[in-house]
This record gives C-alpha cells, sequence and structure tokens, in this order.
C-alpha cells in the first residue's frame, strides 16, 4: 500500500470503498505520521489515538455489515481545540482551561461522529482564537511545515499544520477574523469561512459571538466541500443558525466553471504593504480564471480601510464578554483561593495567571471601548462602520457574483517577527476580516508559491450569504487549471519532514 | 499625548478583574495606547445617520418549546469544578468582613 497520508479524503473513501484500506489501517498510518513529525511541527495539543481507532474499528464494522455510509465515513480528521468534544481535553490554546473535559460534544462534533469522521485529536491554536501565528497559545508555537522557521499562521495554524504536514487530510477550524483562511494561506491548503449562521456555534468556546463561524481545512477543493456539507446545517442549539438548506457546495466542487461568472476584483484589497510575489500569483490567477471564461472586473469598497479598525473595536467588546465566565468558579483554574481571599480576588489572581498578554490587552481594549462615555464613539461607531462594509458588499454583488483579492498582504512570516507589535500582527487579517464583519462565505485557496521566499500564497474568495457553492465552483476551476499547469497539486511541493522515531 | 495613560489601563485591569503587576502594565500601557491609535480611526468615517449593525444577518429571538429534554447529571456538570461540595460548586468567600 502506498503511504496513505498522502492521499485526499476522496481518494481514501474510494479504498474503503473498495475493501483496498480500512478506516483502522488509515487512522493507524496518520497516527504513525503524527508521531513521527509532530515533535517539529506540533500541530496538535492532544492526541486521542484510542478513541479515534476505536472510531475507526467502528466504522469498519459497519461497513462490513453492509451499512450505507457517508462519503468520509472512516477519514481521519484534526479538531481544532476550541469545540468541545466529550471527555477529551479542550483547553482553546488557554492555561485557564489545562485539563478541562468538556462533559458533552459541540454540534460540529456530533456531526463528524454521527458521518462516521475519526477523530484524531485536537490542534494547537492561539489562546481564545485571538492571534495569527498560534504563538499566543499557551503551549507553544506550532511550525509551518513549508519552513519550520515559520508561523503556520492563526488563530487555525495547528489545523493547517497538520493537514500540509499529511498528519491528516482533513481538519475543523472556526473564523472570526480569518482564522481559518490565513492559515490556509499559509500552509499552501485550502480554508473556507461559511456563512455566518451556516454552520452552528454550539459547543464552540466563544470568541466573539456575531463573527464566530466554524469551518472546514482540507489539501483540496472536493474535500473541503464534503466535510463542510457534513458540519453545516440548520442547529436549533444555536439561535443564529440559519434555517435553510445547506448551499449545493459538493455539486459546484466537482462542476467546477466559472465560465461566464462575474468576478470582482477589490480594487482596495492591494497595492502597498502588499507583498510583490503575493500580488504577481493573485494577478497570474484572475487571468487563468479569465482565460476559463469568467468576466473580471474591477470594484471599490471603499469603507473596506476601516474593517480593521472597527473589527478591532467589535471582538474585543464581545470577547470581553464572552470571557467573563472565566471567574475560577465552575471550571478551569482557580489560584489563590487560599481561606482568605474573597471570590473577586481570586477571580482576578486567576485571570492574571491563566491568561496570556494579547487575551488581556484585548479584554480591557473591550471593556474601554463599552464603558461608558467612549461607548458611542467607539463601539457604537464601529457599528455603524460594520453597516457601511456590508453596504460595499451588497452594491459590489449587484454588479458581480464573487468578489476576489488576495487571502493575505504577505506569505507567512518568521516566528518570532511580529509578537511584539500587535498592530503589524493584526495587518494580517486585512483582507479577511470584512467577510466577517458582512457575515457573507469566503474562502482561501492555493495559488502558487512567491518568487521571493518560495511560500504559498492564497487566493480569496468573497460570495453574498449563503451563496457559498460560488467559492467552490471558483476554487474548483482555479486547482484544476493550476495542478494542469503545474503537472501537480502544489502541496507536491512541500519539504519532506525529518521523521523523528 | 497618550490616548490612554497608565492609570486608565490599572483601571480597565480592575474592571476586568485581572490582577496586572507594574511589569505587566509597563509592558500592556504603552501597546494600548498604540491599538486605542489604530481603532479611533473609525472616527473618521461620517456616519451620523447609519444605523448601527449588531449582527450581520437579521436575527429575532428564538424560543424553544417548554419541555424537558436530557440534559447534564449534576456529576457532568461539575465534573470540571475547581472545587465541588454537596453536589454544588464550592466557591470562595463573597462577602469582605466589613460587609
Amino acid at each position: 500500500m502506498s503511504d496513505l497520508t498522502r492521499k485526499t479524503a476522496v481518494e481514501l473513501s474510494e479504498l474503503m470503498a473498495g475493501g483496498e484500506a480500512s478506516s483502522v489501517e488509515i487512522t493507524q498510518a496518520h497516527l504513525d505520521r503524527i508521531a513521527a513529525v509532530d515533535t517539529s511541527v506540533h500541530a496538535f495539543l492532544h492526541v486521542d489515538a484510542e478513541g479515534a481507532l476505536a472510531q475507526a474499528a467502528d466504522v469498519d464494522t459497519r461497513r462490513a455489515a453492509g451499512e450505507r455510509l457517508g462519503p468520509l465515513a472512516g477519514v481521519p480528521l484534526a479538531l481544532k481545540d476550541v469545540l468541545t468534544q466529550d471527555g477529551v481535553p479542550t483547553t482553546a490554546g488557554s492555561k485557564i482551561l489545562e485539563g478541562w473535559k468538556p462533559p458533552y460534544d459541540s454540534t460540529v462534533v456530533k456531526r463528524l461522529k454521527a458521518a462516521g469522521i475519526v477523530i484524531l485529536g485536537k490542534t494547537n491554536m492561539d489562546e481564545f482564537a485571538m492571534g495569527s501565528s498560534t504563538e499566543n497559545s499557551a503551549y507553544g508555537t506550532t511550525h509551518n511545515p513549508w519552513d519550520l522557521g515559520r508561523i503556520p499562521g492563526g488563530s487555525g495554524g495547528g489545523s493547517s499544520a497538520a493537514i500540509s504536514a499529511y498528519e491528516a487530510p482533513l481538519a475543523i477550524g472556526t473564523d472570526t477574523g480569518g482564522s481559518i483562511r490565513q492559515p490556509a494561506a499559509f500552509t499552501g491548503t485550502v480554508g473556507v469561512k461559511p456563512t455566518y449562521g451556516g454552520t452552528s456555534r454550539y459547543g464552540l468556546i466563544a470568541l466573539a459571538s456575531s463573527l464566530d463561524t466554524p469551518g472546514p481545512c482540507a489539501r483540496t477543493t472536493l474535500d473541503a466541500a464534503l466535510l463542510h456539507e457534513v458540519i453545516a446545517g440548520y442547529d436549533p442549539m444555536d439561535s443564529t443558525s440559519i434555517d435553510q438548506a445547506v448551499p449545493p457546495v459538493v455539486e459546484a466542487a466537482r462542476r467546477g466553471d466559472v465560465s461566464g461568472l462575474r468576478i470582482g476584483v477589490v480594487r482596495e484589497l492591494g497595492g502597498e504593504g502588499y507583498q510583490p510575489g503575493v500580488e504577481a500569483r493573485f494577478r497570474e490567477a484572475v487571468e487563468l480564471l479569465t482565460k476559463l471564461g469568467a468576466e473580471v472586473v474591477e470594484v471599490s469598497c471603499p469603507h473596506f480601510q476601516y474593517a480593521l479598525p472597527a473589527y478591532y473595536l467589535i471582538l474585543p467588546s464581545e470577547a470581553s464578554s464572552n470571557l467573563a465566565k472565566f471567574d475560577a468558579m465552575r471550571f478551569g483554574l482557580r489560584v489563590g483561593d487560599d481561606g482568605n481571599n474573597d471570590a473577586e480576588k481570586v477571580m482576578s489572581l486567576t485571570r492574571e495567571a491563566g491568561f496570556g498578554d494579547e487575551v488581556k490587552r484585548r479584554i480591557m481594549l473591550g471593556t474601554h471601548a463599552l464603558s461608558s462615555g467612549y461607548y458611542d464613539a467607539y463601539y457604537g461607531q464601529a457599528q455603524k462602520v460594520r453597516t457601511l462594509i456590508a453596504r460595499d458588499f451588497a452594491r459590489a454583488y449587484e454588479q458581480v457574483d464573487v468578489l476576489v483579492s488576495p487571502a493575505t498582504p504577505t506569505t507567512a512570516f518568521a516566528i518570532g517577527d511580529r509578537i511584539d507589535d500587535p498592530i503589524a500582527m493584526y495587518k494580517n487579517d486585512l483582507c479577511t476580516i470584512p467577510s466577517n464583519l458582512a457575515g457573507n462565505a469566503a474562502a482561501s485557496f492555493p495559488c502558487g508559491l512567491a518568487d521571493e521566499d518560495g511560500l504559498p500564497v492564497g487566493f480569496h474568495v468573497m460570495a453574498p450569504v449563503m451563496r457559498d457553492e460560488l467559492l467552490y465552483q471558483v476554487g474548483s476551476a482555479l486547482e484544476t487549471a493550476l495542478t494542469e499547469q503545474w503537472g501537480g497539486v502544489l502541496m507536491s511541493k512541500v519539504p519532506e519532514l525529518e521523521v523523528t522515531r | 499625548m497618550p490616548s490612554i495613560t497608565r492609570e486608565e489601563v490599572a483601571h480597565l485591569a480592575r474592571l476586568a478583574r485581572i490582577e496586572l503587576s507594574d511589569e505587566e502594565l509597563d509592558h500592556l500601557a504603552p501597546q494600548l495606547d498604540q491599538i486605542i491609535g489604530l481603532v479611533a480611526q473609525v472616527s473618521e468615517v461620517a456616519a451620523e445617520d447609519i444605523p448601527p449593525t449588531s449582527h450581520a444577518l437579521p436575527i429575532t429571538n428564538v424560543m424553544r418549546q417548554d419541555v424537558n429534554v436530557p440534559c447534564l447529571t449534576p456529576e457532568q456538570a461539575l465534573s470540571g469544578a475547581p472545587a465541588a461540595e454537596e453536589q454544588r460548586f464550592r466557591v470562595p468567600r463573597i462577602l469582605t468582613e466589613e460587609a
């Protein structure tokens, strides 16, 4: 059997259907890969070998009994550590939740399990998803498999690194300002932020409730679409869940046709501050889509330049409220409970010891933005800017079907480069934030390597609310054309990792 | 002229129930000042008559039927508690001596 870890989810599914490999064999191959390379990548915070093999054996038994199984049954997956899984440690990358084992499954996990998907373990992330590099994790930085001296993106850097290091063919991420798409761009993989409300937030440890969206990560567009279909759909446990049919994402990924599709290049997402190699690959991808029959025009979204400041008021405001639940009373860390200190003191000591710098910065910023005297100037004004950004999108979608831009202004940066410069770090998410504020669907697809550093570049596609299938239509057309042009998928160029035993 | 002083940051930390040492304040206060400089750019946008958006999509309150559904057992609910006693969360004292 050739290396099972190099297969796509679709290929693994075919091998299992044809009786050429069992889920236990496939799962074991990925666990072996994790054991061999994760010392240098550090994508996982927890590997649940026993649970994964039991899940795999169950799928094999059901298949042998002739049960009809879904297309991803038996395929392994890496789960971002921000989603609860019953009985499995869940930390959200924070010391304050070290050792916490949630007593319930998130809706995403419930659906993964129902589809027979095998959960290998929990992946590293910036603490409470606040960050763009995994450097804010309380448990160490994840390394980018393309260059171990660089960050894999964030907050979902563990998930993107796991799939680009062939530790898993699929992963789950969550996207509040780009935490699925930016890591996908930095690791040459596919990352999709579904429409807000298209996937359930139940059991997702909340960062900013009006923005958080779980979504699929994979090495191919079709794999991502199949995973999207599994996790998406109405959930009565999430009050902002959309009660509509899941957009036809799998069909769109299979079709991959852009002829006649109207594509708008966002004028404001390019130019100064953008790396030349990123812009070059982006332009070539746009030209390729034109050749494939898409009609490309330039569009202007003038308020996008205020998306970043508005986001850094809205997100901290919501986060400061959401993170108030970490009060040392009902779960997680408790510090200074010596019988003398009162609850408030214990709470303050616990939050000092349990939260990292970025979390403290954002909680204080949110507290400031919501305080009387500042509310109208900061939070209130940011909400108005949010309206203007949504209107920019609405106007653009009158002219075009989808909008495109680079996924990030630069390629993956070196570990340590921006950790003490919060503003430089925040600018990573310039292109991805507008879609979160407007709640629409967006994705990053690999479009080549930048000339100056040989690192992956992401092509960003934005589609209207509940038109997620358009993302896959563009991504799949691009993937097919580029794979043909390169004579293989981009991921085949990732350097071989040194294997430790 | 900083947009936020060290004293104001210390006050925010107290409001947010985060104990901060002097070293942490030295480190975090200038960073917060920079960040506030960035986010204050929203004031450049003329938006007097623009309605605020709290959620991207129109949402209404959702009610479910008032029926019993399976829920966590007391043991499960207390499984992550830092301290528990008699099927309850045990917490530090809430009132101060003077109260």
